[in-house]
Parts: structure tokens; C-alpha cells; sequence
């Protein structure tokens, strides 16, 4: 991505339970694309799933066509749920990132963002904690500020402040252990 | 101005900038969000276009054509099973005809993630025959609406727009235009031998469908076939459409195919107009047609040579067409190795109702009632009650109703009825539930069946039912009461129960059973009401408790296992059960599910 000769394209996935606010991230991140003048393309699950199963989005930017992505090509993930992360890390390319919502993890740089989020009265915000988290860790195609004022744009008033609070609490997260 | 749009949006969108006054429909995943989409829209612009929820697909199908009749542009959407309840009036429209512009929107669902079938609706299409566009992006989709809506008025013919799940549910910048003022309906012009026409202006009017097809398939067959890629050495193409198109394109690139292999894109599926489409594959050694879910457009070439798709096994024949699906079958055409690639692991969290569902207590009461009943179900957020093993069948809409009657009446012939316990939605009571209840009483079959009423159309996103006092747009309508019909049905056992007191919802399925066998028994009928607590508001007003499992648990797993709550775990540690409270709704009624009293309220 640092390559600016080159078009931008990024492949990405972001999965969790239904509920976790998979469809809220896809949301501000396609609106991110947007701002920057990129093509995106996304797709979402709706239905049975959101009842508590697992469920994924899934995001291009760049010169794409169809939303979904084939096996081994996600540069990035976002993982909100532990026990929906191994249905969906075949996606992840061998150079790419997954970011994970946990207290520790062996295999993945971690961020406890439901612990953090319950800290701040509202476990549901963790979504935005793990989205500061990707910040944090420059894997996205759009930096901080943006995200930012996109998510106060996209936040009904009474939630703003909060969820730029969440957003920060993982963008300046400096508790990582280097997973072992 | 571009604006980042569900694909459902997007469609929604394109029917008000295309003047659409009168949408209708009845909600189902993947279509749900175009009608509530359209209302806040047409609401944003002050628009005086309508939408409705209607009771079923049927009805809605029925009053948009209306409303076409009288000049009205209009639409009805529904998913691609709600086309099969709206199967009649399809049929017979493309026959009368329409004034207005009137589209039919069956979103498909090829997979299928959230349907009983993968049915292909442009199937619907050829066999009603209407034309049918199928787009590839919601861009695509809403531009689709603005042609879709000027074939139907020129030609007087429904025309459908077939958007699937991926086009539905895709997220996307998407090109806006101005919504126009809403001209309304000029009015009906008698025409009986068009509107009320009989077998011999039936005749008449399937000669002049016919022609109106001929003549579309003409004027639009060649531009709605459009090269997408390929460079001038390629040998072979593939044809394709929907968003197998937008894979196909993706993966094409990716494997760097793009000069070998041209890639081509069908926008009308049906009239397919296959002179054009030989003449234009004319250089290609071998054609693969790439399409969701059945081979409508390959179905149409007469002569197949060269032609491989679904119908020689080139593409498989069930199934969503993933990218992941679709490399093979590419890389099998171009003749390169098929790539090994990751497996995804089976390991998918099954979904389940949510922590504090009333539908969960009514499914663990009537297992308890009854654990060696018959349960039929039906089609909503309680087909879940599989996981309490208190769902034996999943027909259709309304089925459970019809299904429990069947079972008596086959049991009645081997002379002993085991307990049959149907379960219902509100929603899909009032959708399909009324005339098989009627039909249930008048030939005297005998059952429990338990409407499990939550006061919205849950599974959806929380759509107004005709029960409720409220319709589509916010504005008040009146509640049609199911007591009211129940009792008109000419049922004479009718309970109301609130299923969080488990006790009393035992010991009433167990009453309304021996009801039910009595001497002057039929169907006996309980009503659990309880509203969905994802409705908003709900949970402020519930009592709420801090539940807490002492050291009386002995681990029997009852409330993990038996009564399934997402909040209750197994600690393994201490082989007791655990209650999340980030995840536990508080509503208590573990207490009463578990056998040795070890959950309580602090």
C-alpha cells in the first residue's frame, strides 16, 4: 500500500457474532473508501445468522467487481469473535493480518476490546476498540483522522462521543504482548 | 452524487428516482430492507409515494398491480419464496397486462443462506413470461430500475428485476440522481375483455404477450449483451450474469486470464435473444455460461456444441457460486491447474435465539409437556426451537398448521394420536396460518397449536404486523386482532399465556391437548405473548434481574443444553454452570429450568 505508483487494492474480512457490530465497521469503512474516492464493493450477512451465529463481512477497495473473497486472499481481518475466527482464517493471505478481539492469544496480535469496552459501560463497543486497534497497527487503507470523523458522522448523537472513546481506546492501546 | 448504498437501498432508491408511487411487500431475508428503505426515503424527500407491508406476498402483488391498472407506476418485492405465494396473480398479470409501470422484485438467495430453496426466479420470469433483468453490483441494479420501468410502459408488460443475495446484502458507491415529484395515478379505464377478460380474450391476450415479447426481445437483446473483458487472442469466452458476473471479472484479473479468456455479461436472462449471442461468440472455440441458480440463459441455446455450463456438469448443479467455487471451474475451462487452495473449517457458531426469547421458555414448556410429541413448525427466528428438539418440520409459510392437521389425520387412521404441538408465528399466522386454521377446524381435526406471539416480524429486523397499530411508514392503522379471528375460525379452546411463567404454559399445553381430545375437541389453541425483546423499547420496560448459579449446581447442564441459553455455559474448571452478564437479558426464567434450584435472582 505504500507503493503509491501502484492502484490501490485491498481485500479484508471482518467476522464476529451476530450482534457484535460486524455490519456497523463494513459501514464506516466502505464510507472511508468513499471519502478517499476508491471503488468498494462489500458484502454483508443478514437474517437467521445475526441470531447469535457467526457472521462475516467482507470489503475490496480498488478495481473489484464481485464482494466476495476467495481463500488466501484477506490482507486483513478483523476477528470480534474467538469462536467464529477458525471458519473464517483460511481467507487470510499468507501475508496478511489478522487482528483479534482476546485477552491473550498464541498465533495473533490481540487486543482485549470487550474487556476495554465493558470498562468504558458498553461491552458492545468493541467493535470500534478493535477498528482503533487496526489504526494503531497501520493495516488499513485509510488512517485515523478519517475514520474519526466518519464514525462522528455515522454515530446517532447521543452514542458520538462514546464511540470515538471506544475508537481511541484502541488507537492508543499500549498494553500488546507480542503473541508467542 | 455518489452515497454508499446497500444494495436494497440502491433499488429502493432507483424506484422513487424512477417515480415509483406504490411499493409493496411482505419482509424476507434477502429483500427485507427495500420497502423500509423506500418509506424513510420517500419520508426524507416528503414524497407522497407509498409503501406498504402487506399481509402476504399475494395480497401485496395484487394491490400494486392495482395500482399499475389505474396508470400508477408501482413494484412489489418480496424473496424468491414469496414469489411462489404470489405465484397466481404473476401468471395471470403478464396475460392483462399493465398501464403504470409494474416490476416484480424476488430477491434470490443462491446458497442458500436463509431460505428453504435456491430457486431461480427468472425461471418465474420465462415461465410467466415477462422480461427479466438480473444485475450484476447494486449500481447496476438501480440503473436496471429506470429501463426495467420504461420496458414495462412501453410494451404494458410486469417486468422483473432479479437481484440475489450478494447484490442485496452488497455494500457499494452508488451514483444518484434527483427524486422527480411523484405524479399519482391518472385512474382505471374499463377494459373487461383486458381486466376481466374470459378463456376466449385469454387466447386473445397470450397471442399478444407473445408478440410483445418478440418485439423486446428485438429491441433490447443486443444491447443487453455486452463485452466485459478479453483480449483479441482469446479462444474461449464465458458468458455470464448476476453477480457471478462480478467473480468472474475478479477472477479473470487475478489469474492474469483477461487476454485467453473474454468475458461477456447478460443483462435480460429472458428474452434472450440467441442469434445475437451465436453470432457474437462466432470466434470462440468453447463458450462457459456462468450463471445463479438454474441455467436459464444456457437453457435458451437450441444447439449446444460448444456450449458448456450447469446442463454437462461444467458448473455445479446446487450451491452458491463463490469465488472460491468459481476458480475451479474457471481454471478447468482454461485448462490450468486447479490451485490447491485453504479449506474453510467447519466450525461456524450455529445460530440460536437470543438470551431472554420468550420462544425459547415455550419451546422447553412444551418438551416438558409432552417430550414424546409431534412438533411442526414454521418459517421465522423459532424454526431455532431445533435446537431445543421442539421442531420436527419446516415447510413453508403457514405449513405448520396444514402439517399438524395432516398428522392427525394420518395418525386418526391408525387409531392413536400422539400429542401434536404446532408452533406459529404472529406474523406468519396472519401471512398463510388463517385458512389452513379455518380449514383444520371445519374438517375436524384435533391438535394443539401454540402462536408463539411476539408482536413483530422478528427474524427480518422487526417489520409491523396487522396486529399491531401501526403500518410501514409510522402511521397509525388498525390492529386486526388474532383472538377475534381465532374465535371466527371456529375454534372453541383459546388460551392467552405469557410464556416466561413456565409452569402455567406446561400445565396449560397439557390442558389445551386433553381439550383437544375431548368428546367435542378440535383444535385447541394457545396464544404465548411475550413481545421480542430486540424490539425497541421492550427492554427498558421488562423487569430485569442479576442472576447469579450457587454452589448447588451439580453440572446436570439442563440450562445449557436442554433450554439452550446463549448467556449459560458449562465452567469447565469447576464442572458448574456460568452466566455471562454481558450476555444474559435477565429474565429469570432459568430459575425455573433448573432441576436442582442452583440459579437464582440476587
Amino acid at each position: 500500500m505504500s507503493d503509491e505508483s501502484k492502484p490501490m487494492k485491498m481485500q479484508m474480512a471482518i467476522t464476529g457474532r451476530g450482534g457484535q457490530g460486524v455490519l456497523f465497521l463494513t459501514k464506516i469503512l466502505t464510507e472511508c473508501a468513499l471519502e478517499l474516492g476508491e471503488e468498494v464493493i462489500a458484502s454483508e450477512i443478514h437474517g437467521m445468522a445475526m441470531r447469535g451465529g457467526s457472521v462475516i463481512s467482507t470489503l475490496k477497495v480498488g478495481n473489484f467487481r464481485g464482494p466476495l473473497i476467495r481463500g488466501g486472499q484477506a490482507d486483513l481481518m478483523l476477528v470480534l469473535d474467538e469462536g467464529s475466527m477458525e471458519a473464517f482464517t483460511y481467507l487470510l493471505s499468507k501475508k496478511g493480518t489478522l487482528l483479534l478481539n482476546a485477552e491473550t492469544s498464541r498465533s495473533y496480535p490481540c487486543i482485549d476490546a470487550t474487556g476495554l469496552a465493558a470498562g468504558m459501560g458498553s461491552p458492545l463497543m468493541a467493535n470500534l476498540v478493535l477498528l482503533g486497534f487496526a489504526l494503531r497497527h497501520k493495516k488499513l487503507f485509510c488512517d485515523y483522522p478519517l475514520v474519526k470523523s466518519v464514525t462522528e458522522r455515522g454515530s446517532p448523537p447521543r452514542f458520538k462521543e462514546e464511540n470515538v472513546k471506544a475508537l481511541d481506546l484502541g488507537f492508543l492501546y499500549d498494553g500488546e504482548k507480542k503473541p508467542r | 452524487m455518489k452515497r454508499i448504498l446497500l444494495g436494497n437501498e440502491a433499488i429502493a432508491r432507483g424506484l422513487l428516482e424512477s417515480g415509483c408511487s406504490f411499493l409493496a411487500s411482505y419482509p424476507g431475508t434477502p429483500a427485507s430492507e427495500i420497502l423500509s428503505s423506500f418509506v424513510e426515503m420517500a419520508k426524507a424527500e416528503k414524497s407522497r409515494a407509498i409503501g406498504e407491508w402487506s399481509i402476504n406476498e399475494k395480497v401485496a402483488f395484487e394491490t400494486a398491480l392495482t395500482v399499475s391498472y389505474t396508470g400508477g407506476r408501482a413494484a412489489v418485492s418480496m424473496k424468491q419464496v414469496g414469489l411462489n405465494v404470489a405465484c397466481d396473480p404473476l401468471m395471470s398479470s403478464a396475460y392483462t397486462g399493465v398501464k403504470g409501470g409494474f416490476l416484480v422484485i424476488p430477491a434470490d438467495d443462491p446458497g442458500p443462506h436463509s431460505s428453504q430453496t435456491e430457486q431461480d426466479s427468472r425461471m418465474m420470469a420465462m415461465m410467466a413470461k415477462i422480461p427479466v433483468l438480473d444485475p450484476s453490483t447494486p449500481q447496476e441494479a438501480k440503473e436496471m430500475i429506470h429501463l426495467a420501468y420504461q420496458i414495462s410502459e412501453d410494451h404494458e408488460i410486469p417486468v422483473m428485476l432479479r437481484p440475489t443475495t450478494r447484490i442485496c446484502h452488497a455494500r457499494q458507491g452508488v451514483e444518484c440522481r434527483e427524486i422527480p415529484p411523484l405524479s399519482p395515478p391518472g385512474g382505471f379505464s374499463r377494459e373487461p375483455n383486458r381486466w376481466a377478460a374470459t378463456p376466449k380474450y385469454r387466447y386473445l391476450l397470450h397471442l399478444a404477450l407473445n408478440k410483445k415479447l418478440k418485439t423486446i426481445r428485438e429491441k433490447y437483446g443486443r444491447d443487453l449483451f455486452c463485452k466485459v473483458l478479453g483480449g483479441k487472442k482469446a479462444r474461449q469466452c464465458i458468458i455470464s450474469s448476476g453477480v457471478a458476473l462480478g467473480h468472474a471479472y475478479d477472477i479473470l484479473q487475478e489469474l492474469n486470464l483477461e487476454d485467453q479468456v473474454a468475458l461477456y455479461q447478460v443483462k435480460m436472462p429472458y428474452p434472450l435473444d440467441a442469434g445475437v449471442l451465436l453470432d457474437q461468440i462466432e470466434p470462440y472455440e468453447e463458450v462457459l455460461v456462468i450463471e445463479e441458480t438454474y441455467p436459464v440463459i444456457e437453457m435458451q441455446f437450441a444447439m449446444r456444441g460448444r456450449i458448456k455450463g450447469r446442463m454437462d456438469g461444467s458448473v455445479p448443479n446446487q450451491g452458491e457460486l463463490v469465488p472460491d467455487v468459481m476458480v475451479e471451474t474457471i481454471q478447468a475451462f482454461a485448462r490450468i491447474p486447479i490451485e490447491k487452495k485453504p479449506v474453510p473449517a467447519d466450525k461456524m457458531r450455529r445460530p440460536t435465539l437470543c438470551p431472554g426469547c420468550p420462544h425459547r421458555s415455550a419451546f422447553f414448556a412444551i418438551r416438558k409437556a409432552f417430550p414424546k410429541g409431534i412438533y411442526p413448525s414454521d418459517i421465522g427466528c423459532y424454526t431455532l426451537g431445533l435446537n431445543l428438539g421442539a421442531v420436527d418440520t419446516c415447510l413453508c409459510m403457514g405449513g405448520a398448521i396444514s402439517q399438524a392437521a395432516g398428522f392427525y389425520q394420518a395418525y386418526r387412521m391408525q387409531g392413536e394420536v400422539p400429542p401434536i404441538i404446532a408452533t406459529i408465528g404472529d406474523s406468519t399466522f396472519y401471512h398463510a396460518g388463517i385458512p389452513a386454521l379455518v380449514n383444520a377446524v371445519h374438517t375436524g381435526a384435533k391438535f394443539v397449536l401454540l402462536i408463539l406471539d411476539n408482536s413483530t416480524t422478528a427474524m427480518t429486523g422487526d417489520q409491523p404486523t396487522p396486529g399491531l397499530a401501526v403500518l410501514a411508514d409510522g402511521r397509525p392503522g388498525k390492529a386486526v386482532l388474532m383472538e377475534d379471528l381465532i374465535k371466527g375460525s371456529g375454534v372453541e379452546y383459546l388460551k392467552v399465556i405469557d410464556p416466561y411463567q413456565l409452569e402455567e404454559t406446561i400445565a396449560t399445553v397439557k390442558e389445551a391437548d386433553r381439550s383437544a381430545r375431548s368428546e367435542n375437541g378440535g383444535v385447541s389453541v394457545i396464544i404465548a405473548r411475550h413481545p421480542c425483546l430486540m424490539s425497541p423499547g421492550v427492554m427498558k420496560k421488562q423487569k430485569t434481574f442479576r442472576m447469579e448459579v450457587t454452589e448447588d449446581c451439580v453440572g446436570c447442564q439442563v440450562c445449557v443444553k436442554d433450554f439452550e441459553c446463549p448467556a449459560i455455559t458449562l465452567d469447565e474448571a469447576s464442572d458448574k454452570a456460568k452466566i455471562d452478564p454481558h450476555l444474559c437479558s435477565g429474565c429469570g426464567v432459568c430459575v425455573d429450568v433448573c432441576p436442582t434450584g442452583a440459579i437464582r435472582k440476587c
